[in-house]
């Protein structure tokens, strides 16, 4: 098992020499960080790859590392599959604060959707080239994203601040 | 994206001609409506009975668990699991404690694994027993909600006797189980095997009623098709993959617990449609008791829990009451900003729930609670296919798509 993981990591890293950051295998699970602008082409090769086949499309989410420090504030993190060699990976774009923009894999797995959406709801992490770029949980009024470490746990006074409906103001 | 009427309406599937009108019909589907079980809406556009557009908007039911977790200790965390799934809570509490527990580096007596796995079980056949009985219901057919649902009583007053509730059952702890943990009450195994007696006649009734059914069949055979390629494309998991011919589980596939020790089979669907899904539940229905049957056989005598000495389980009770290191690791456990503490790492583990792969992705940084908190719902995956497999069908189709998929609303919201 370890074997094939490595293989993984070696083809990536051959594939990839200067977008890779860290190889990660604790716990058994593997974690390649990567830099965020060849994301779409470091999952084509993992999806389409026959050594690999990462074809199945696990999950996507996006972490705040503002508290525990990493190579940038915000990465988005890729959880990818591979029926065939029955293996997982993990695949960690970071983002840079200030300029939160990422290119969107809905043209890969159309599953990745809302994933993205998600993202850029609790995060305000933008994708390049997504069909439909809205807020997905939060309502579309709503200021702020939530999952941001900087966000405060009982909310910005969004409750207190509802319009209270009166005669006068009425439509 | 618009696509032309003749491209989206296959007319084969009618037996009667259909002309496009010129004006189309904006239907709300929910958020509060008796089909969506749950808070579901889908925004349709509709040309007479046809479904041209579906736009299913979510969020009715948000709660910002992810956040709430990222301020809750790791024991704390458990009760928010409930929630999510709150048709079966077990599987929720399991696989979060399976990725704390990875993290923490414990591994968890043979006893506990075998006891999760049971518990497990049954939670899977209650969360089928609600999808097909509802389904039911949607599509018409009462009566084998009955039957379901007294079935689905018996599971929830064994979940009492171990855990004190029905619903949120919060029986998880890192390192084991909470509470009676040598001793599991008689009262349990009594009710567990009374269960087992009668619970494949149940089926058998069920199946008789709904499987050979014209209507039944009618409503549910070539609906709803999804094709192995929109199974990867998608990310669905569970019985929706599996009904659409593709044979992964996890408790296969990637065992967790003890379910390399157990035998039992997938089944697996050839065309992928609302009646392969009902067939799928039916027989993993069939193999979750038999998977019962044995862990229960399996589960050997002796400690549930890990050893207090580990510091991540409550101590005792004869310690705390007679012991100064006692009480001192009980308020160490309980108290707040205290806890378990493990160092900087993260884990994630798959696991197979009753709807596919629910995982729980935790960060650690140090702290007495997870950095990060991320569930992969298989609810909101799932549910993105609906409005391809929707749209060029009738109105009617959606009650038994929505059914089929068994989209819970705490999950996918969050």
């Amino acid at each position: 098992m370890a074997e094939e993981k490595n293989v993984v990591v070696d083809k990536v890293k051959s594939a990839f020499p200067d977008q890779i950051l860290d190889v990660n295998e604790d716990l058994g699970e593997t974690t390649i960080s990567v830099k965020r602008d060849k994301i779409v082409d470091i999952l084509r090769f993992l999806k389409e790859d026959s050594d690999l086949k990462f074809e199945m499309f696990i999950d996507l989410c996006g972490v705040d590392y503002l508290e525990m420090g990493a190579f940038e504030r915000f990465a988005v993190v890729y959880q990818l599959y591979s029926m065939v060699y029955n293996q997982r990976i993990r695949i960690k774009a970071f983002i840079p604060e200030g300029d939160e923009k990422i290119d969107s894999v809905v043209s890969l797995w159309a599953g990745a959707n809302w994933a993205e959406r998600e993202v850029f709801d609790m995060f305000g992490i933008t994708f390049n080239n997504h069909p439909d770029m809205r807020r997905i949980l939060c309502p579309d009024n709503f200021e702020g994203h939530p999952l941001k470490k900087d966000f405060p746990l009982e909310g910005i006074g969004y409750r207190e601040n509802f319009l209270k409906v009166t005669r006068e103001n009425a439509q | 994206m618009e696509k032309s009427f003749d491209a989206l309406v296959d007319e084969e599937q009618f037996d009667f001609e259909y002309e496009p009108h010129e004006e189309k019909m904006l239907l709300n589907f929910g958020p509060s409506h008796p089909a969506t079980h749950g808070t579901l809406r889908l925004v349709m556009e509709l040309d007479g009975e046809i479904i041209t557009k579906v736009t299913p908007e979510l969020g009715y039911l948000h709660h910002g668990f992810e956040k709430l977790g990222e301020h809750r200790t790791y024991n704390q965390v458990v009760t928010i699991t409930d929630r999510m799934n709150y048709v079966s809570p077990l599987n929720n509490n399991f696989s979060y404690i399976l990725a704390v527990e990875k993290l923490f580096g414990i591994e968890v007596t043979e006893r506990a694994k075998y006891f999760r796995i049971l518990l497990a079980e049954l939670s899977r056949i209650s969360d089928h027993l609600v999808c097909i009985g509802t389904q039911g219901v949607d599509l018409g057919a009462f009566t084998p909600f009955l039957y379901l649902w007294k079935e689905r009583e018996n599971i929830y007053q064994m979940f009492e006797v171990i855990s004190g509730t029905r619903l949120t059952v919060s029986y998880a702890r890192i390192g084991g189980v909470p509470r009676d943990r040598d001793n599991i009450p008689p009262l349990f195994f009594e009710k567990l095997n009374k269960f087992l007696a009668t619970f494949e006649d149940t089926l058998d009734e069920v199946e008789r009623l709904l499987t050979r059914n014209k209507i039944w069949l009618n409503r549910t055979k070539d609906v709803g098709v999804i094709s192995k390629e929109d199974v990867f494309q998608y990310g669905l998991t569970g019985p929706v993959a599996r009904a659409s011919g593709v044979e992964w589980d996890i408790r296969q596939a990637e065992p967790y617990s003890l379910y390399d020790t157990i035998d039992f089979e997938i089944p697996v669907g050839e065309v992928g449609d609302v009646y392969d899904r009902y067939l799928v539940r039916m027989e993993e229905m069939r193999q979750s008791t038999h998977i019962v049957k044995q862990a229960l056989e399996k589960m050997p005598e002796g400690e549930m829990n890990v050893d207090p000495d580990t510091k991540v389980m409550l101590p005792k009770k004869e310690d705390v009451y007679n012991s100064i290191e006692g009480l001192i690791h009980q308020f160490e456990i309980i108290m707040t900003n205290r806890g378990p503490r493990t160092g900087k790492g993260e884990a994630y583990v798959p696991t197979e729930s009753p709807n596919g792969e629910l995982s729980y992705y935790v960060i650690s940084n140090g702290g007495n609670g997870p950095y990060r908190f991320r569930v992969r719902p298989p609810s909101f995956y799932n549910y993105q296919i609906l409005p391809k497999i929707l749209e060029g069908r009738l109105l009617s189709d959606t009650v038994a798509v929505l059914s089929s998929l068994n989209i819970i609303a705490g999950e996918l919201d969050r």
